[in-house]
């Protein structure tokens, strides 16, 4: 059994042009949005809308990470199609990481706990001044990245090597790193959106929020695979690893992370709101009550009604041109969601779009989008050499 | 009420791609009353044998539908028409307490509904089935796997139709007595 090791040239041709396009973007969007805040003297704007669009984007490159470990726990052949697709996110990392450093630029923008006197009374304040210190708050954040790009790099690097050699030690080497890869993952991922997002607003707390958006990160890798597979669906072999019921997997793993998303939004709602406490409720008071309530009533609706009826049919769920749609909508609607979490902490007078906004979502989402496209053609789109999926492609590539 | 001596024909395969291969063969053929047995699940092998739609899942979304309605009616009932109390200072239509409860009877109702619907769909439990008079049918829960041809199907003809599962290379092929 042969396959072609490198990509067909259509295929490359294709990323090729994907690369160039987003990459002009988002060039282009960095541009502007760094003239702009020139422009209008605003750098406190500039670092809001940044950090929003940082998130927003750094939540793709961590769900990769996530489900592809998820999948080297547990196997399915459900990974076939979209572990290349998840590998290659994975490899945004490093991009991310430098696209990190403006925001250590920033923190005294930022974060109130720059400032002294902001920290609330004792005991509690004393612990946030310990912990809250900027040089802490940077290593805090070295730690991290020194983490994802570990995890990110070994994953690869072993995937690469099974490509090579067909090494059955590797799948095992893979799935050892995953589980304690998770648990690093799942600590590390909700420490750094305590770290620089739920501080935004220093003694407001919530010890769901991580789980918030470890849920987020998973539903936008897992919507963001769906549309990389319908771009890449015209191609041998990625289109025949994958029948209908590889499809519904991947539906109902969305259908999955839909309902996780609304069970952990809700319930720290729930909490947050029967408990009534003076230093929680305003947190919920802006979002849920104040000018941002047409956002959360929309979020409820459309980032769980529509979608979780959507996947409850079996006819969406097998047929990639359907499923991308609504997997287009989940990460729209997940935009909406990062941004109404984070910018009620500055803006409690209700939505407001910034120019700079728009041009740093697009700005970062080109780079990251560029980033990506420049991984995914490193690598075959399927692993040729896993055991798992030994014999998938047999029927059609057999000889 | 005609009598009917033959339920239908039975052929015995050891392997479930076998099995498969028969009941899509048997398929094409043009049979439609025809049911496969097997002690694991077969992927494919409930469409091979022509079932294609049930009303299952409706029934479970109706179920679950009115679990939540009577979970979240139950607990509105009780806080605002029957017994309202002052907690907390909070509205007596305080709706997003009764969330909690309104999730579990939805789940409670659609559980209820996937497990008993799926019983009384199937029929069960059946204490008397014709298949139980093949003796080899024991073997269906355990290591065998059955294809079955009902004497109700249009094609049937009773030694048409044992010719035509004896061309599958089964493993035995057997009447079923009604």
């Amino acid at each position: 059994m042969t396959l072609p090791n490198i990509l067909p040239d259509n295929v490359r041709l294709q990323i090729d042009r994907a690369q160039r396009r987003a990459l002009a973007f988002g060039v282009v969007g960095l541009i502007i949005t760094v003239a702009l805040a020139f422009g209008l003297k605003d750098w406190t704007q500039f670092f809001h809308s940044y950090l929003v669009a940082y998130v927003f984007w750094m939540v793709f490159a961590m769900g990769c990470m996530a489900i592809l470990q998820l999948h080297h726990m547990t196997g399915g052949r459900w990974g076939l199609p979209i572990r290349r697709i998840l590998e290659a996110g994975t490899r945004t990392i490093p991009a991310m990481t430098v696209l990190f450093v403006p925001v250590l630029f920033g923190m005294s923008r930022l974060y109130p706990w720059m400032q002294a006197g902001s920290l609330g009374d004792e005991p509690a304040g004393h612990f946030r001044r310990v912990y809250l210190e900027p040089h802490f708050f940077i290593v805090r954040a070295v730690i991290y990245f020194a983490i994802w790009n570990l995890l990110a790099a070994l994953l690869n690097k072993w995937s690469a090597e099974q490509d090579r050699t067909g090494d059955l030690i590797l799948k095992d080497r893979m799935s050892s790193l995953a589980a304690p890869g998770t648990i690093l993952w799942a600590l590390s991922w909700s420490w750094a959106m305590v770290d620089w997002v739920m501080t935004l607003e220093p003694t407001w707390y919530s010890s769901i929020y991580g789980m918030v958006f470890m849920v987020i990160a998973c539903l936008a890798a897992l919507s963001f695979s769906v549309v990389m597979l319908r771009m890449l669906d015209g191609y041998q072999p990625l289109h025949d690893s994958y029948d209908p019921p590889r499809l519904n997997d991947i539906g109902n793993l969305m259908l999955t992370f839909t309902l996780l998303w609304t069970y952990m939004s809700f319930a720290q709602f729930l909490i947050i709101w029967s408990g009534n406490l003076k230093q929680e409720i305003p947190w919920v008071k802006v979002r849920a009550f104040g000018p941002w309530a047409p956002v959360a009533a929309a979020l409820l609706i459309l980032h769980f009604f529509v979608p979780f009826f959507i996947l409850l049919q079996r006819g969406v769920k097998r047929r990639l041109q359907r499923l991308s749609v609504l997997a287009v909508w989940m990460l729209v609607i997940t935009l909406v969601d990062v941004y109404w979490l984070i910018v009620p902490s500055f803006q409690q007078s209700g939505p407001r779009i910034h120019g700079l906004d728009v041009f740093a979502v697009i700005g970062i989402g080109g780079v990251w989008v560029g980033a990506y496209m420049a991984q995914l053609k490193k690598m075959p789109l399927l692993p040729l050499h896993d055991p798992r999926f030994a014999g998938v492609l047999e029927h059609q590539h057999g000889d | 009420m005609v009598k009917r001596p033959i339920y239908g024909l039975m052929a015995e395969f050891a392997s479930p791609e076998e099995v498969l291969a028969a009941a899509h063969r048997t398929h094409e053929a043009g049979y439609r009353r025809i049911d496969a047995f097997s002690p694991i699940p077969v992927e494919g092998l409930a469409e091979a044998v022509g079932f294609d739609w049930t009303i299952l899942p409706t029934l479970v979304f109706c179920g679950g539908l009115g679990g939540g309605l009577a979970g979240f009616g139950m607990c509105w009932y009780a806080n605002v028409i029957s017994f309202p109390l002052n907690i907390g200072g909070k509205p007596f239509n305080s709706w997003p307490m009764w969330i909690p409860i309104t999730f579990e009877l939805t789940i409670l109702g659609a559980a209820l509904t996937a497990v008993f619907g799926m019983l009384a769909l199937n029929g069960l439990p059946t204490p008397y089935h014709p298949t139980f008079n093949v003796e080899r049918f024991a073997a269906a829960s355990t290591d065998r796997f059955f294809l079955c041809i009902k004497a109700r199907d249009q094609k049937f003809d009773l030694a048409q139709t044992k010719a035509f599962l004896e061309g599958l290379h089964p493993h035995g092929v057997f009447e079923i007595e009604d």
